[in-house]
C-alpha cells in the first residue's frame, strides 16, 4: 500500500493560484482532509492526495484545469467514491477534484424528455425527481443511493435494470466537459438524431476521468412503465438457476431484472435486511418486468413456467410493492452485506455472453475450490454480468495471493467465453494489468493515441486504465 | 493542543486498544454517508461522515497520520446518533468504535484547567450521585420560582453566558421541589390482575428535572397491569460517562445497576428514556473485558426494554384513549431507534390515540441534533441540524411533536422556540401523552356516564 508518495508537492504558487480561483474555504490541504480522500470502495489501495478542491462552477475547474496543466499536477475527479476499480484513488499524487458545490438539476425539460444536470447530482435523487413528472431514469447501480451521475458517466455504470434498459451510456445525449488544458467543450445535445462529426459523449463516457472533466450532463429520459411485478425463484441447483436464464433470454424475453445471488450471498444479505429470505437454497433469481400490464402478466407466466422446468423448487411473485423495494434493496445491499464475512471483501466484475452463464458459474466453484477459497457469486445474470467476490482478510498474505491467481484465472475464463475483464466497474488501477488481454497491443496502442491527444502531459487521472506493464496470461488448466 | 507526547501516547493507546477487525469491516462501500446528519449538513465532507471517521481512525492504527487537532475535531463534531450502523451492510458497529477512540483521546489529554473542572464537577460530581442530582435540580427549582429567573431575564443578566446557554435556561421544564423529589415508592401494584413482573429504571435525570414523566411512566404500568419493583440503590446509567470519554467511570456506574437489579425476579427492566436504555443495553459491551462481570452484564442487557415495547406488548393500544384533536408527529429518538430498534411501538401507540391524526415527517430518524451534551459543547452545528429538523416538522402542521428521550424533548421545546412556534406548537414525552389519552379517555367515560344518570 503506497500511501506517501515522494512526488514534490504542489508548488507555492500553484497552490496560491489555486486558492485564487476557488477561495480558501475550498482548497484543503490539511492531514486529515488529505487522508479521507485517499482511498475509495476498493479495498487495498490508498495513496494521499495533495490537496482536495471543491469548485463551484464550470469556470472555477477550467481555471484549475489550466494551472495544473502548466505545473503538471494529476487532476482526479471524484463523486462519491464508490467505485470499485480504485479510479479515485490518487495513485500520482496531485488534486482530487470534487463535485458537492456542482450538485443540481439544472432542467427537467418535459417536452423533449431529457435531464440537465451538474455532475455532483447523486442518482437517487435525480431519479425520484424525474419520477415525480412521471419520468424515468433507468440506470440504477447499486450503489444509486449514493453515488453521483459524474460518477456513472465516467464509468459507464450499469444497474439491476441494465439488461432490459442498457447502461448509463445509454442515456447520456449530451456533456459539456473541461480538458486537460482547460478548454470547455459541449458534445451532442437534446437532439435525438445527431451524426455531425466523431461521437465525442461517448468516448467520454466510461472514460474514467482519464479524458477530461463532466461538468455537466444532458440525459434521456423516458416515459414511467405502466406496471411492474417482482417474482424470486430458488434453486437447489446453481447451474439449474443459470440455464434458466439462457433459457429466458432464449424464448426471446427481456426482462427489466434478472438478478442472480448464491447462497451464501443470500445468507449475508438475508442476516442484514432480514426480510425473510429463503437462506435454505442453492441460488435465487430476481426477476421483474415492467410495461403494459397484460404483457408483464404474460412475461411473468412464461419466465416462472421457464424457470419451474428447469427445476426451481419454488417461483413466488411479489404481494406488494413494499415486498418488491424490499427484496431490491436487499440485493444492492449483498455486496456490503458480504463484507460481513471477513475483514477484505475482493470483488470482482467478469462478464460473459448470457448465453455462457452457466459455463461461468460452474468455472467459478471450480477454480474457488482449486485454490481453496470462498467465492460468492451475485450479478446481473440477464447481462451475463457476475460479480465473483472472495471474502478474505489481507493480513493473510499467503490466501491473498491464492486470492489474486483465482482471479486472474476466473478472467482468463470469461475472455476464453468471449466475455470481459470489467462489465460495469472500470478498469481503474485494479484492472489495468488485464486490459491488454481483453484488446491486445493494437487496441491498446489506439486508446493510448487518444489519451495522447487528449491529454498530452497525462495530468487527468494518471496511473489509471493504462498499466505499467501487463500481467502474463495465466494458462487455464483443468 | 495535544502536545507531541500526548499524540504519541493517543497513538500508541489506538493501536492497542482500537477493535482492528471492526475497523477493517469496514468495506468503504459510502452506504451510510446519506444517513449522517453532520456528513450532509457540512456540505458532504468525507471527514465528517462515518466512513471518513473510521478511515481516520484506522490511519491513526497505522500510523499514517498523527491523532492531532484536525482528527479529534473530526470525531468530536460526530453526533453519536448511530444512525450509520442501523444502514450499514458490513454490520460495523460504529458506536464502539467512536466511544473508544473517544476515551482514548479525553484520558490522554490534558485538557484546560476550566474544562477540566466542569468535567469533574459534572461526571463525577453530579450525575453519579442521586442526592446531589436532587439538591441542583432543587436549586434550579428555586431559581425558576423564587422570582430571580425573571429578573434573570429581564436584566439581562443571562446575556452574560454563551447563547447555547442561554437558549437551554429557556427551555428547562418547570422542576419539581426537593421535598417532591424524595418519597419514590419502591414497589407498585397493578390496577387489577398481575399480568407482568417489571423493574423500572429511573435514571438520574429523569428522575429529578423529569419526574413527573417518571411518574406518569409508573402509571402507565400500572394501568397496563405490570407490578413494578424499583430498586433504591440504582442510579445513573453512565451513557453521558460513556460517550464523553470517561469510560472507566461508565463502567462504575454500570456495576451498580447491574447489582441494584439481577436479584430482582421480573420479566424485564423497563426504561422511558432512548439514550439511557441504549446504553443499559450494552452494558455487556462496556464489560465485556470483565470476567467477572461479563455474564452479569450480559443477563441485564437482555432484560432491557423500552416502555413503549411493554405497552404494545400489553396491548395497551387497545384500552380507550383520547385527547383534544390534535395532529401529532413523532421524532425517533435515534438511540432507541439505532440502537434499541424501537421505531414501529411508539407510532402504533400514537395512531391509537383517538383525536390524534398522526402524521409522519420527513426524516422522521435523522437526529435532531441533541446528541447528550452535543447541542452545550458544538452549538453552531447542533443548531443547523436542529433547524432543518423544524423545518420538516412544520411541514406536517403538527401542533404537538412527540419524543421519547429527555434531550430530544428540551431540544425540541428549542427547536420551537426558534422557529417561533411557542403559542402553537408544544413537544411532549410520549409518556406524558398516553398518560393523558388514558386519563381523557376515563374523564369522557365519566362525563358518558353522568349523562347517562342524569
Ligand atoms: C455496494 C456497491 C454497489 C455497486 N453496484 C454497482 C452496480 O450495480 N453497477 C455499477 O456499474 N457499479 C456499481 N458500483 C460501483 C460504483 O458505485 C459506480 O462505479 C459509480 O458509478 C461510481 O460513482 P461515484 O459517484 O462514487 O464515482 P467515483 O467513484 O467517485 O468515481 C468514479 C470514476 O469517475 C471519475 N469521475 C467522477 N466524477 C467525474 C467527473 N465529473 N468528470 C470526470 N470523471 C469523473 C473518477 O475519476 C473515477 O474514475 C457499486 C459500488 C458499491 C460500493
Ligand atoms: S456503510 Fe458500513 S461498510 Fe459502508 S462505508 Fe459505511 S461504515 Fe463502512
Ligand atoms: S453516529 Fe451519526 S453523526 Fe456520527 S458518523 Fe454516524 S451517522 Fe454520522
Amino acid at each position: 500500500m503506497d500511501v506517501e508518495r515522494v512526488r514534490p508537492l504542489i508548488p507555492n504558487e500553484a497552490k496560491k493560484r489555486l486558492i485564487q480561483v476557488v477561495g480558501a474555504e475550498n482548497y484543503d490541504d490539511t492531514k486529515t482532509g488529505r487522508l479521507v480522500y485517499s482511498y475509495d470502495a476498493t479495498p487495498q489501495f490508498q495513496s494521499l492526495p495533495d490537496a482536495v478542491i471543491a469548485p463551484r462552477n464550470t469556470k472555477e475547474v477550467a481555471e484549475i484545469a489550466k494551472i495544473c496543466n502548466e505545473y503538471r499536477i494529476p487532476i482526479v475527479p471524484r463523486g462519491s467514491g464508490t467505485n470499485l476499480c480504485a479510479g479515485t484513488c490518487p495513485v500520482e499524487g496531485g488534486i482530487v477534484l470534487l463535485f458537492n458545490h456542482m450538485n443540481r438539476i439544472l432542467e427537467i425539460d418535459e417536452e423533449n424528455l431529457t435531464a440537465t444536470v451538474q455532475p455532483g447530482v447523486v442518482t437517487l435523487d435525480l431519479a425520484k425527481a424525474v419520477e415525480e413528472k412521471g419520468l424515468f431514469y433507468p440506470p440504477d447501480p447499486g450503489s444509486m443511493k449514493i453515488s453521483t451521475i459524474g460518477g456513472n458517466i465516467s464509468e459507464n455504470s450499469g444497474g439491476l435494470r441494465g439488461l432490459k434498459y442498457g447502461v448509463t451510456r445509454d442515456y447520456v445525449l449530451g456533456l459539456e466537459v473541461v480538458l486537460a488544458n482547460g478548454d470547455v467543450i459541449r458534445t451532442g445535445g437534446k437532439l435525438a438524431k445527431d451524426v455531425a462529426g466523431y461521437d465525442l459523449t461517448r468516448l467520454f463516457v466510461g472514460s474514467e476521468g482519464t479524458l477530461g472533466i463532466v461538468t455537466e450532463a444532458t440525459l434521456k429520459l423516458i416515459p414511467m412503465p405502466e406496471t411492474k411485478q417482482t417474482m424470486l425463484a430458488l434453486y437447489q441447483d446453481l447451474e439449474a438457476a443459470a440455464r434458466s436464464v439462457s433459457k429466458i433470454i432464449a424464448n426471446k424475453i427481456i426482462p427489466a431484472t434478472l438478478e442472480f445471488l448464491d447462497q451464501p450471498t443470500l445468507e449475508v444479505v438475508e442476516d442484514f435486511a432480514r426480510i425473510g429470505l429463503p437462506t435454505d437454497v442453492k441460488a435465487v433469481l430476481l426477476i421483474e418486468q415492467d410495461g403494459p400490464k397484460e404483457v408483464v402478466e404474460r412475461d411473468m407466466k412464461k419466465m416462472a413456467d421457464i424457470c419451474r422446468a428447469e427445476q426451481a423448487v419454488s417461483v413466488q411473485l411479489a404481494r406488494s410493492e413494499e415486498e418488491a423495494e424490499a427484496l431490491r434493496t436487499a440485493r444492492r445491499a449483498a455486496l456490503s452485506a458480504l463484507a460481513r464475512l471477513k475483514p477484505t471483501t475482493i470483488l470482482e466484475d467478469a462478464t460473459v455472453p448470457r448465453s455462457e452463464i452457466a459455463k461461468m458459474v460452474k468455472a467459478i466453484n471450480e477454480i474457488a475450490e482449486k485454490y481453496q477459497l470462498k467465492i460468492c457469486t451475485f450479478g446481473h445474470a440477464g447481462d451475463g454480468n457476475l460479480h465473483p467476490t472472495c471474502p478474505t482478510d489481507a493480513r493473510n498474505r499467503e490466501e491473498m495471493e491464492r486470492v489474486e491467481r483465482a482471479f486472474e484465472e476466473i478472467f482468463a475464463k470469461a475472455i476464453e467465453l468471449g466475455g470481459t475483464i470489467t462489465g460495469e466497474h472500470g478498469v481503474g488501477v485494479m484492472k489495468a494489468p488485464y486490459l491488454e488481454w481483453k484488446l491486445g497491443p493494437a487496441g491498446i496502442a489506439a486508446m493510448k493515441a487518444v489519451k495522447q491527444a487528449l491529454d498530452p502531459n497525462n495530468i487527468m487521472n494518471p496511473g489509471k486504465v493504462f498499466a505499467k506493464s501487463t500481467r502474463k496470461r495465466v494458462v487455464v488448466t483443468r | 493542543m495535544t502536545t507531541k507526547i500526548e499524540r504519541a501516547l493517543i497513538q500508541k493507546a489506538f493501536q492497542e486498544r482500537m477493535d482492528e477487525d471492526e475497523l477493517m469491516n469496514c468495506m468503504r462501500c459510502g452506504f451510510c454517508l446519506p444517513s449522517c446528519p453532520t456528513y450532509i449538513e457540512s456540505g458532504q465532507q468525507e471527514a465528517q461522515s462515518p466512513r471518513g471517521r473510521i478511515a481516520l481512525m484506522k490511519a491513526v492504527v497505522d500510523g499514517l497520520i498523527e491523532p492531532d487537532e484536525e482528527v479529534e475535531r473530526a470525531l468530536n463534531l460526530c453526533l453519536g446518533c448511530r444512525a450509520c450502523e442501523s444502514v450499514c451492510p458490513s454490520g460495523v458497529r460504529y458506536g464502539h468504535l467512536l466511544e473508544e477512540a473517544r476515551d482514548i483521546i479525553a484520558q490522554h489529554k490534558k485538557m484546560p484547567l476550566p474544562v477540566r473542572l466542569i468535567r469533574k464537577l459534572v461526571f463525577a460530581g453530579l450525575f453519579p450521585h442521586q442526592g446531589r442530582m436532587r439538591k441542583a435540580t432543587a436549586l434550579l427549582g428555586w431559581y425558576q420560582r423564587s422570582g430571580l429567573r425573571t429578573l434573570a431575564r429581564k436584566t439581562g443578566l443571562l446575556r452574560l453566558l454563551p447563547a447555547s446557554f442561554r437558549q437551554m435556561e429557556r427551555v428547562l421544564p418547570d422542576v419539581p421541589t426537593a421535598k417532591e423529589m424524595k418519597n419514590r415508592p419502591h414497589r407498585l401494584n397493578p390496577d387489577g390482575t398481575v399480568k407482568k413482573r417489571v423493574a423500572f429504571f429511573a435514571g438520574c435525570l429523569m428522575d429529578t428535572m423529569f419526574m413527573e414523566t417518571n411518574d406518569a411512566t409508573l402509571r402507565l404500568l400500572q394501568l397496563a397491569g405490570c407490578e413494578v419493583i424499583i430498586p433504591p440503590s440504582q442510579g445513573c446509567c453512565g451513557a453521558l460517562h460513556g460517550h464523553g470519554g470517561e469510560k472507566e467511570m461508565a463502567k462504575e456506574l454500570a456495576k451498580r445497576n447491574i447489582s441494584a437489579f439481577e436479584q430482582l425476579d421480573v420479566d424485564c427492566i423497563v426504561t422511558n428514556a432512548g439514550g439511557c436504555g441504549a446504553f443499559l443495553l450494552e452494558y455487556d459491551h462496556l464489560l465485556k473485558d470483565d470476567p467477572e462481570w461479563r455474564d452479569r452484564a450480559e443477563a441485564f442487557a437482555a432484560k432491557i426494554k423500552d416502555i413503549s415495547e411493554v405497552l404494545v406488548e400489553l396491548g395497551f393500544h387497545q384500552l380507550p384513549l383520547r385527547v383534544a384533536p390534535q395532529t401529532i408527529t413523532y421524532q425517533d429518538s435515534c438511540h432507541l431507534r439505532n440502537v434499541m430498534k424501537t421505531a414501529a411501538a411508539p407510532r402504533r401507540l400514537l395512531r391509537a390515540i383517538d383525536g390524534v391524526e398522526f402524521r409522519e415527517m420527513n426524516d422522521a430518524d435523522r437526529c435532531c441534533g441533541s446528541a447528550g451534551i452535543y447541542n452545550l459543547v458544538e452549538p453552531e452545528m447542533s443548531m443547523q441540524i436542529l433547524d432543518h429538523k423544524m423545518e420538516m416538522a412544520k411541514q406536517t402542521k403538527a401542533t404537538t411533536i412527540v419524543t421519547a428521550n429527555p434531550g430530544c424533548l428540551l431540544q425540541m421545546k428549542l427547536g420551537i422556540e426558534r422557529a417561533g412556534l411557542s403559542g402553537s406548537v408544544r413537544a411532549v414525552h410520549i409518556v406524558d401523552l398516553l398518560l393523558e389519552a388514558a386519563e381523557g379517555a376515563q374523564a369522557t367515560q365519566g362525563e358518558e356516564r353522568i349523562r347517562q344518570t342524569s
